[in-house]
């Protein structure tokens, strides 16, 4: 491993986009902006050539939470809200891995919300993408955390009551070393964020906005409200990320924030690690003999 | 009983704030590097600072296996230590205690220590308690050069109050010297040791365990009695190229754990009853996806926040059933500090060898108290690897989750090449890919299944499954699990004495039972009592249900002994319980067989006169 940049692996062969994927046909409606991610990932899996058996998938549950049993990498499909400190484990447990943690908004901003803020101040090395597509999908269509206030849901017949959350503020806010928007109706500029991503060392967190077109479908009106960045973004400036997170006309695409410089968990584990040298069980032993 | 004037209960009352813990503390090493062996037991205040607390010390010439019933020397610091435990005292107990308490005029011996006065002269009021430290050094003929060795080496962080608490301890020391010349009457006198010993608490020697066994990974969320393994392997772990992180959450724990283990690390977490409860849902995930994982459980007094500081044996339940489906796990139950290290190794090589959660159950008391004990050997077996699959393996049509009736399928780990495989926690194919057939299911429930089967024959052949000792094939019996056995063994010295046959056994494993075992242990029994700490008496129902055919046809009487009083057994209790179901049963047995009663009754007489006139020596 080398320990500069520990995404850097070894490739043995070059990859095609289809020795990433797995005998396990999608289960997805067709249509849904999950597809896109999936296209999106294999293709930055084979521009970075990384090798299969390096990558390590974690994610929760829900539609988007499928998405390891159709990539031929290790993958481990968990529970309902607890793919980051799956990945956490994973990461830490074998640092030379490329690991991703995925899911949907509810597995992400709901139940597991709680684990975000943690996974940032850590900055442990997981690219971590979130389908977001403001909606249950797998339970059928109930309202989620990121759904506009006043949907109508059969969960929510007289319209929703809370306000959505804003996933990327809250990210910037918890200083997440890399915040990013895509969109799956546009896989090209995704591919390119999520090699970014991939190559970032530390936590990123990347919001796809990923329409479910049998429950929410929001094709349309993200074609109309999204756009990229501006030109003159600069994405170490925290603030500026902040303000762009928060425009209510504009749905900004691309890199909000990214701070490559953080030191990452699993290099501060290794200098504990070699701080506190070498002992034997011997010793300790030794030490309690009476 | 053991005998009583080979072992010396010392214990100390005081403010939490004034020093108190660290008084028995010091106290307790001092005596173990003396050569006694030595069995502490604490009480934690609630609060955080301050409140009363109580530290006590078993001293013995021999090894020690409780904390004893009976305190027969009483150090109070303030008033309230008197109030609270002087019920507590055997009689003729050794009083020692600040000079200007107000006690009752008569009983006990009295050694009042001017300690206020002393610390006043000092000008170091903060060392009450090392002047009471050095009075009991006297008292127990304790060499000052080595304890003030001692004291230097525990207190060595805390520069500036050193040199003065121990110009305290001389003072004390000398004070009590002067004003005591006489022979105090509980000195003991240390055997030359014959083997090397360590002093070590149930929650290091877990710590310990899981370095034995290679532990590579722990995550974990702050909680007592729990917290101090975590303290413990945080402080160790990285010297072993080890990884140890505290998460947000137990749920976080348990994940990280997981995922660990999912990249092959030998991975642990260990928490309290609440933090369990978190945790169930990743048990299921880890029985599930067939993941290597030891949760050690220090059990405290439920539910809910319930008794947080004290102890209890009220979780057995949680971990043999807790989580929904069928979710396969082993159970184990370490019954001393010294087991509490071997049962961690074993419960590694269990999770590798047959890749499934392994829950390790210990409790406050047994976590939270010092012991003197051998220095371990090596394990009697272990540690087991897990299946990793080999290139070739790999080569001919890799199934993770391959069906075989042993259960155990090869598992791969990032990193392997052509090992790529998913982790299900949905039912799976035995590719890992999700499968809902009806087939399916049952198949992959019964291969999951199988792995417990399978370790049920191989830990049968292995020896340390189950404890067992006393009266072999006596007609009394006591089965019980974990932190209870001391007790029950001080107790069954003293029935034994009573020419009452008696005979126990402790499973190690509860999750597989060591039925055959258990089954050979009972069938000679005419009646078991069973003592446990909890409210309802988990193990005993779960002992009637496992057992009943046995139980019924044989007619063997089940007794359950049960205490939820977040304090451990008092060797009384077990005694009396078993008395009380030794009586029962003669009394049963003299309904049953009317015409022996008369002879029968002769006998009983004479045995109660003896037991009466042995009474008194109970003392200790
Ligand atoms: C502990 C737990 N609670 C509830 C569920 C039921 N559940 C499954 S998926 C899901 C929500 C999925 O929504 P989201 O994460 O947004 O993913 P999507 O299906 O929309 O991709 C819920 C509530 C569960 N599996 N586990
Ligand atoms: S229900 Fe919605 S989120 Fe789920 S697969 Fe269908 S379109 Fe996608």
């Amino acid at each position: 491993m080398n320990s500069a940049n520990p995404r850097k692996v070894t490739v043995v062969v070059e990859q095609t986009t289809a020795d990433y994927k797995s005998a396990v046909k999608p289960i997805w409606c067709p249509g849904c902006g999950d597809y896109a991610v999936l296209t999106a990932l294999m293709r930055a899996f084979k521009h970075l050539d990384l090798a299969k058996e390096n990558i390590a998938i974690a994610s929760g549950i829900g539609c988007s939470s499928r998405f390891p049993a159709f990539l031929n990498t290790y993958g481990i499909h968990g529970l309902h809200g607890r793919a980051l400190p799956l990945a956490t484990g994973i990461k830490l447990g074998r640092p030379e891995t490329t690991v991703l943690a995925v899911g949907g908004d509810g597995d992400g901003f709901s139940i597991g919300g709680g684990h975000i803020p943690h996974a940032a101040r850590r900055n442990v090395d997981i690219t971590y993408i979130v389908m977001d597509n403001s909606i249950y999908g797998m339970t059928k269509g109930q309202p989620s955390p990121t759904s506009p206030q006043g949907i109508v849901t059969r969960a929510a017949p007289y319209g929703t009551q809370e306000r959505p959350l804003n996933p990327l503020l809250m990210t910037l806010s918890y200083d997440a070393s890399f915040v990013a928007r895509c969109f799956s109706g546009k896989v090209k500029e995704m591919t390119d964020v999520l090699m970014a991503a991939l190559q970032h060392p530390g936590f990123a967190l990347i919001q796809v906005l990923s329409p479910c077109v049998t429950y929410y479908n929001t094709y349309k009106h993200y074609r109309q409200v999204t756009g990229p960045l501006p030109e003159d973004h600069d994405p170490s400036d925290r603030l500026a990320a902040m303000a762009l997170a928060m425009d209510t006309t504009t749905q900004h695409l691309g890199i909000f924030y990214q701070d490559p410089e953080r030191s990452v968990y699993s290099h501060r584990v290794k200098k504990v690690q070699a701080h506190t040298g070498e002992m034997t069980l011997y010793e300790i032993f030794e030490r309690l003999k009476c | 009983m053991r005998a009583s004037n080979k072992t010396v209960v010392v214990r100390v009352g005081g403010e939490g704030g004034e020093g108190t813990i660290t008084l028995g503390d010091l106290f307790t090493r001092i005596a173990a590097y003396s050569g006694l062996d030595i069995y502490s037991f604490r009480t934690y205040p609630a609060e955080i600072r301050g409140g009363q607390v109580m530290y006590q010390t078993r001293l013995g010439t021999k090894r020690v296996m409780t904390e004893g019933d009976e305190a027969n020397v009483l150090v109070a610091m303030n008033q309230q230590a008197w109030i609270d435990e002087h019920e507590d005292l055997c009689r003729n107990a050794a009083l020692v205690y600040e000079a200007h308490l107000a006690l009752p005029a008569e009983g006990h011996q009295r050694y009042p220590i001017t300690a206020e006065q002393i610390a006043q002269d000092l000008d170091w009021p903060r060392g009450k308690n090392f002047i009471f430290l050095g009075a009991l050094l006297w008292f127990f003929r304790l060499e000052v050069e080595a304890a003030e060795q001692t004291v230097r080496q525990r207190m060595r962080r805390h520069v500036e109050s050193l040199e003065k608490n121990l110009a305290a301890l001389h003072r004390g020391y000398r004070h009590a010297r002067e004003t005591y010349p006489e022979p105090f009457p509980f000195t003991l006198q240390a055997t030359e040791a014959t083997e090397e010993r360590i002093i070590l608490s149930g929650a290091d020697a877990m710590a310990l365990g899981a370095l034995a066994a290679g532990c590579q990974f722990y995550a974990g969320y702050p909680i007592t009695p729990a917290t101090p393994i975590m303290e413990s392997l945080a402080r160790y772990l990285p010297a072993f190229d080890g990884t140890l992180i505290q998460v947000e959450d137990e749920i976080a724990a348990i994940n990280s754990a997981i995922g660990a283990a999912f990249a092959g690390q030998r991975a642990m977490t260990a928490t309290s009853g609440p933090g369990l409860s978190l945790m169930i849902e990743g048990l299921g995930l880890a029985s599930m996806a067939e993941i290597p994982l030891v949760l050690v459980n220090v059990q405290r007094a439920g539910p809910s926040t319930g008794l947080p500081t004290k102890t209890s044996q009220g979780d057995l339940f949680l971990a043999l059933y807790g989580g929904h489906g069928d979710a396969p796990r082993f159970v184990l139950a370490p019954d001393s500090v010294k087991d509490c290290y071997f049962q961690m190794i074993y419960a590694f090589s269990l999770a590798e060898y047959y890749q499934m959660p392994v829950i390790v159950l210990s409790d406050q008391a047994m976590a939270s108290r010092q012991e003197t004990t051998p220095l371990p050997g090596a394990p009697w077996n272990g540690p087991l690897e897990r299946w990793v699959p080999s290139a070739e393996e790999l080569a001919s049509d890799y199934r993770r989750y391959a069906y075989s009736e042993q259960g155990i399928s090869p598992m791969a780990h990032p990193g392997i090449p052509g090992g790529m495989y998913l982790a299900e926690s949905l039912e799976h194919n035995e590719y890992g890919y999700p499968n809902q057939n009806p087939e399916t299911h049952q198949r992959m429930m019964q291969k999951r299944a199988n792995k417990v089967e399978t370790a049920r024959r191989m830990l049968s052949e292995w020896r340390m499954t189950s404890r067992r000792w006393g009266d072999r094939g006596a007609p009394f019996g006591i089965i019980g699990w974990g932190s209870t056995r001391g007790a029950v063994r001080e107790a069954m010295d003293a029935i034994h004495a009573q020419g009452i046959p008696i005979e126990a056994i402790y499973p190690h494993t509860l999750l597989p039972m060591p039925d055959r075992a258990i089954v050979d242990f009972i069938s000679t029994k005419r009646a078991i009592l069973v003592p446990e700490l909890n409210f309802s008496g988990q193990f005993g129902r779960m002992i009637e249900h496992r057992y009943y055919r046995d139980l019924d046809e044989l007619n063997i009487h089940i007794y359950h002994c049960k205490k939820e009083q977040g304090v451990p057994f008092k060797i009384h209790e077990i005694y009396d319980a078993t008395m009380a179901m030794v009586d029962e049963e003669h009394e049963l047995w003299r309904q049953e067989h009317g015409e022996l009663a008369n002879i029968y009754n002769t006998i009983l007489r004479i045995r109660d006169e003896q037991r009466q006139s042995k009474k008194g020596d109970r003392c200790g």
